[in-house]
């Protein structure tokens, strides 16, 4: 943990934001920039500011490797789940329409949010994982 | 009037988001000191990501910023931590490498005079397919953000793919980095060990190493 008591209370500071920023970017996408990808970024920027101010064993804590290593699972998971589910629905793989099939742009939605949930998902818990792993090895 | 003194001053911009860009790139590459090398990339990257948005592509402007000029400037000032901060001297002359960089940039080049000018209504990429998908998301998606409903939707199995890319990758830095170091453990004589070195919670390996 570093001294510097500036970077640890702007750190506090800005963390939430940055959070909050990425969730607004993931469950915004339909509507403005942004989607999975640029979201899972974001939110693991985060978790990276925290670990060069607070340390790694900290982020460890909350940011345990086992729970990300299966989210980074889960994220594929969820998108191509979110395929066979529209299948056994009775439509194309990824055919969100099949959701809600006397509306098909609200399974279109839906399916979009499903989705890049999932991509969003993986992205943040690679990018955690890779960053700790980097991070963890000048001290072994 | 307005119309065309907004898009001289949109030229301006872009002329000297583009001139940076290139005074960005020579300076990166003339310096042998690595830290301040790296902090430059991730300069170039926000320039890049300015020039971007000014092209109408917010959603890629997004993606540059974030993991060009956040995540790579992470990750690469955590590996010079772990390797030097210090470029080598040059040992060959830069002569050969030279001309070859500067015949490839000429093809290059000499291949964008083929490509139809920027914005092109006529160009192959706003004709095909039709009717295009922004004229189709309106109707059969109702989401104001045709680059989602392109991905997500229309190209939902390249997305998917991508995913699996992304997923393929982190997999194979965790194998390559963790499976290192408890092979080292193995080598160390901890042979029963082995399982706990693969943990993630990693104090098998590290307190292995140090005894």
């Amino acid at each position: 943990m570093t001294r510097a008591t500036i970077l640890r209370v702007m750190a506090k500071t800005l963390i939430p934001f940055i959070l909050l920023f990425a969730l607004y970017v993931q469950f915004h996408g339909d509507y403005g920039p942004g989607g999975g990808f640029q979201a899972g970024v974001i939110f693991a920027a985060g978790f990276v500011l925290y670990a060069l101010i607070f340390g790694l064993s900290a982020t460890r804590r909350i940011a345990q490797p086992r729970v990300i290593e299966i989210l980074i699972a889960v994220g594929v998971l969820i998108f191509a789940g979110a395929g066979v589910a529209t299948m056994l629905l009775g439509g194309a793989f990824l055919e969100y329409g099949a959701f809600t099939p006397s509306h098909p742009e609200h399974g279109q939605h839906w399916g979009l949010l499903v989705v890049e949930f999932g991509v969003g998902v993986t992205v943040a818990s690679v990018m955690i994982a890779v960053f700790a792993t980097f991070a963890g090895r000048g001290r072994a | 009037m307005t119309s065309d003194l907004v898009s001289l001053e949109v030229e301006l911009v872009t002329v000297l988001i583009l001139t940076l860009l290139a005074g960005t790139a020579i300076a990166v590459v003339r310096m042998r000191s690595l830290l301040p090398a790296v902090m430059l990339m991730g300069i170039y990257s926000f320039l890049g990501a300015s020039w971007m948005l000014l092209l109408d592509a917010p959603d890629v402007a997004f993606t540059e910023a974030a993991v060009g000029a956040g995540i790579s400037t992470v990750l690469i000032l955590a590996t010079l931590a772990l390797t030097t901060s210090r470029a080598k001297a040059r040992e060959r002359s830069p002569i050969l490498p030279l001309i070859v960089v500067t015949l490839t940039g000429a093809a290059l080049i000499y291949g964008t005079i083929d490509m139809p000018a920027f914005g092109d209504p006529g160009s192959p990429a706003n004709t095909y397919p039709e009717p295009s998908y922004v004229e189709r998301t309106e109707h059969d998606i109702h989401v104001p953000n045709v680059v989602t409903a392109v991905l997500g939707s229309y190209r939902g199995y390249d997305t998917l793919g991508e995913t699996v890319v992304i997923f393929t990758a982190g997999i194979g830095v965790l194998v390559l980095l963790r499976g290192r170091r408890s092979r080292e453990a193995l080598r160390h004589g901890s042979g029963g060990d082995s399982a706990s070195g693969s943990q993630p919670d990693e104090d098998g390996g590290s307190t292995e190493d140090r005894a």
